[in-house]
């Protein structure tokens, strides 16, 4: 295994995670390496079924059978979480990591208040709590009421007594928020945290993240179809398509400067309003299916820019320290 | 308004009212209904060619008065004109009649889409009720012709909804809004569940159709950034009222509502990632149910006043064709640069 870097919280070193289906197997996830530095955003951009949640549901390990993680080192803090037992790991999920879930309401529970969910997460986690019940309690419910507040909920003592239902879908992404910044984790994972909201809600809880990460120094990972929101509040930038990541990078450079042509044709598909009358060029085609997949690159069928050089394992090619792009036209470049 | 062309539909102060439901007891004890005005007194024409953009966030009533206009929900009160004809009034054989001329595509191409009819059925549906083919076999060719139209084969039309993606049911759904050649169609978020790669290719297809046949769109959505691209004029709406209206142009570079102003700065942009002043409304849509008084926006609103809270602001001429409704217009305010 490489050197890992000293800056890197969460180092994920050839990620593949399959299921096994009556159809055949199909690779969700191939060879996926991701790297997390302390206190900096990594937007991980993709389309559905590209394995942008599953690379993180694997992280958390989350994968459930048919499912399982077939090869690759999870790296969380120099520890590798592959190897640990389901108690350990149960110790560390949820308290050093943390995962916000797309859907607000299904994930949080219907029949237990807002503030019981709240102080299960504290319970669960938190060995400093005083032993004596009632003196728990208090200051639960004191910790409980400190965490609404600052995810932004008004006259947060009264809500700690009501059912997520009573709650707004902002309101309700907001708790989920505070359910995984209960304590305090290293890494906030985010999953589509926003598509379900509207705009004016969706930049209200986006912006509420990014302050959060600078008052409290995590590591946010931001799990997104949207290129939009990638632009304004991550750091750096991971494109996949069909379980591979094929474009990595600083996300200016990303965006100004994409090098895959899967990544241009996203840019490419973004209707915008400068660009009223003018045709809009979105990607043929659909993504492929993910059972059996030949050794090509797997954007293939869909390329403009396809040749016969294509039809083999695509290596990722490293442009500069920090940008990788794994694509046949890059790797003939590079080489020259 | 342009010369003598007459608009192909009118809406004039179109409600729409939901009547809540009251147990025995509360009809009992005379608890009054608690009513939801979702869409209120909104008055506005459709050019004959023309797309116009109709965007809010969820709960606004851009949906509601989408099927008010086809009486898919009957409306409460007010007109709707289609070429000239009150067909608020219209009985149901004559709608349907006239249904033939203005159609409807879905927002979720998984939920409109009956799963235990094949493509052919469910395509063919309108021609057979409108009388438009004479047998079976000038039923499939018209379907087979006008799936190959919307980038589907021919022969998948024996197919079930479930055999297809996303992308391509969001075509069946097209397809069948088509068959019957109507002049008139609304859109009703037909991209929000795609994936951008897909949402942009059902958007040229869109727009393609629309020169072929010479259609007209009411086009709504919540992403104005879609809107924007496609639109020539646009509607805001918030809590049932409309509250900006106008070309396409000025309402995007010149909003003058606080809230068109807000959503503007809201949507992120990928081209220029933090360009703008962001302006943050604060707290969610009030509940339709027991909406503020006054201007309905007034308690998100930065730049409120107190007569908003009381008064209720009538909409507004604030340039060529473009009219908004608040009561700061004249200030030439903006909320953008509330912060220098």
């Amino acid at each position: 295994m490489s050197v890992i870097d000293s800056d890197g919280l969460l180092e994920v070193r050839g990620l593949r995670t399959v299921f096994d289906t009556r159809a055949g197997r199909v690779c969700a996830v191939d060879g996926v390496d991701v790297s997390v530095r302390r206190g900096e955003c990594l937007g991980v951009v993709g389309e559905s079924g590209s394995g942008k949640s599953v690379t993180f549901a694997s992280v958390m390990g989350l994968i459930k059978a048919p499912g399982h993680i077939d090869a690759g080192d999870i790296c969380f803090d120099g520890q590798n979480l592959r190897q640990l037992s389901v108690k350990q790991m149960r110790a560390i999920r949820g308290r050093d990591i943390a995962m916000t879930m797309q859907d607000a309401l299904t994930a949080l529970n219907p029949a237990l208040t807002v503030g019981e969910q709240l102080a299960e997460m504290m319970i669960a986690h938190d060995q400093s709590l005083p032993r004596n019940k009632r003196e728990r309690r208090r200051l639960v419910e004191q910790k409980s009421v400190d965490i609404l507040q600052l995810v932004g909920i008004p006259s947060a003592k009264s809500r700690l007594q009501q059912y997520p239902h009573e709650f707004s879908g902002g309101m309700r992404q907001r708790i989920m928020i505070a359910i995984s910044l209960a304590s305090h984790p290293r890494l906030l994972i985010a999953d589509e945290p926003t598509t379900a909201l509207d705009v004016t809600i969706q930049a209200q809880v986006l912006e509420l993240i990014s302050d959060l990460r600078a008052k409290l120094g995590m590591s946010v990972v931001l799990i997104t179809h949207d290129l939009g929101v990638v632009s304004e509040h991550c750091d750096r930038v991971m494109v996949m398509y069909a379980g591979q990541v094929v474009e990595e990078g600083p996300t200016e450079s990303v965006i100004r400067n994409p090098q895959h042509p899967y990544t241009r044709g996203l840019l490419g598909s973004i209707p915008r309003i400068s660009k009223r009358g003018e045709p809009i060029q979105p990607i043929d085609g659909q993504v492929p299916d993910l059972i059996d997949l030949p050794a090509q690159c797997r954007f293939y069928s869909r390329c403009q820019q396809r040749s016969d050089a294509c039809l083999k394992y695509i290596q990722m090619t490293t442009l500069s320290q920090d940008r990788k792009v794994r694509c046949v036209l890059a790797e003939e470049t590079a080489h020259d | 308004m342009t010369e003598s062309q007459s608009p192909l539909l009118s809406l004039d102060q179109l409600s729409k009212t939901y009547i809540g439901r009251r147990s025995l007891v509360e009809r009992l004890m005379r608890v009054p209904p608690t009513n939801v005005q979702a869409v209120n007194q909104v008055s506005f024409d459709i050019r004959r060619g023309e797309t116009l953009g109709l965007i809010g966030e969820s709960g606004c009533g851009k949906s509601t008065l989408g099927r008010s206009i086809l009486r898919l929900h009957e409306p409460s009160s007010g007109k709707v004109v289609y070429d000239g004809q009150d067909i608020t009034g219209l009985n149901p054989q004559d709608m349907k009649t006239m249904r033939r001329r203005m159609q409807i595509i879905f927002q979720d191409p998984y939920a409109s889409l009956n799963p235990r009819r094949s493509v052919v059925e469910l395509v063919g549906l309108p021609l057979k009720l409108h009388g438009l083919a004479k047998n079976d076999a000038e039923v499939r060719e018209k379907v087979a012709y006008i799936i190959e139209r919307v980038g589907l084969k021919a022969n998948q039309m024996d197919r079930y909804p479930h055999q297809f993606s996303g992308g391509q049911r969001q075509r069946i759904g097209i397809a069948r809004a088509l068959v019957s050649h109507p002049e008139f169609i609304v859109c009703d978020e037909p991209v929000s569940a795609l994936d951008v790669s897909i949402q942009a290719q059902i958007i040229q297809l869109l727009q393609e159709l629309k020169q072929e046949m010479g259609l007209t769109y009411l086009f709504i959505s919540h992403d104005i950034s879609v809107i924007g691209y496609l639109s020539d004029r646009v509607a805001v709406m918030y809590l049932g009222d409309l509250v900006e209206l106008g070309p396409v142009e000025s309402v995007l570079n010149n909003p003058r509502h606080p809230y068109t102003q807000s959503l503007m700065s809201a949507a992120p942009d990928v081209d220029q990632p933090g360009k703008r002043d962001r302006v943050q409304l604060t707290g969610d849509l009030p509940s339709p149910m027991n909406p503020p008084s006054g201007c309905k926006f007034h308690t998100r609103c930065p730049v409120a006043i107190d007569r908003c809270k009381t008064e209720v602001p009538v909409i507004e001429s604030v340039g060529e064709g473009h009219q908004a409704r608040c009561h700061r217009l004249g200030e030439q305010i903006s909320v953008l640069n509330l912060s220098a």
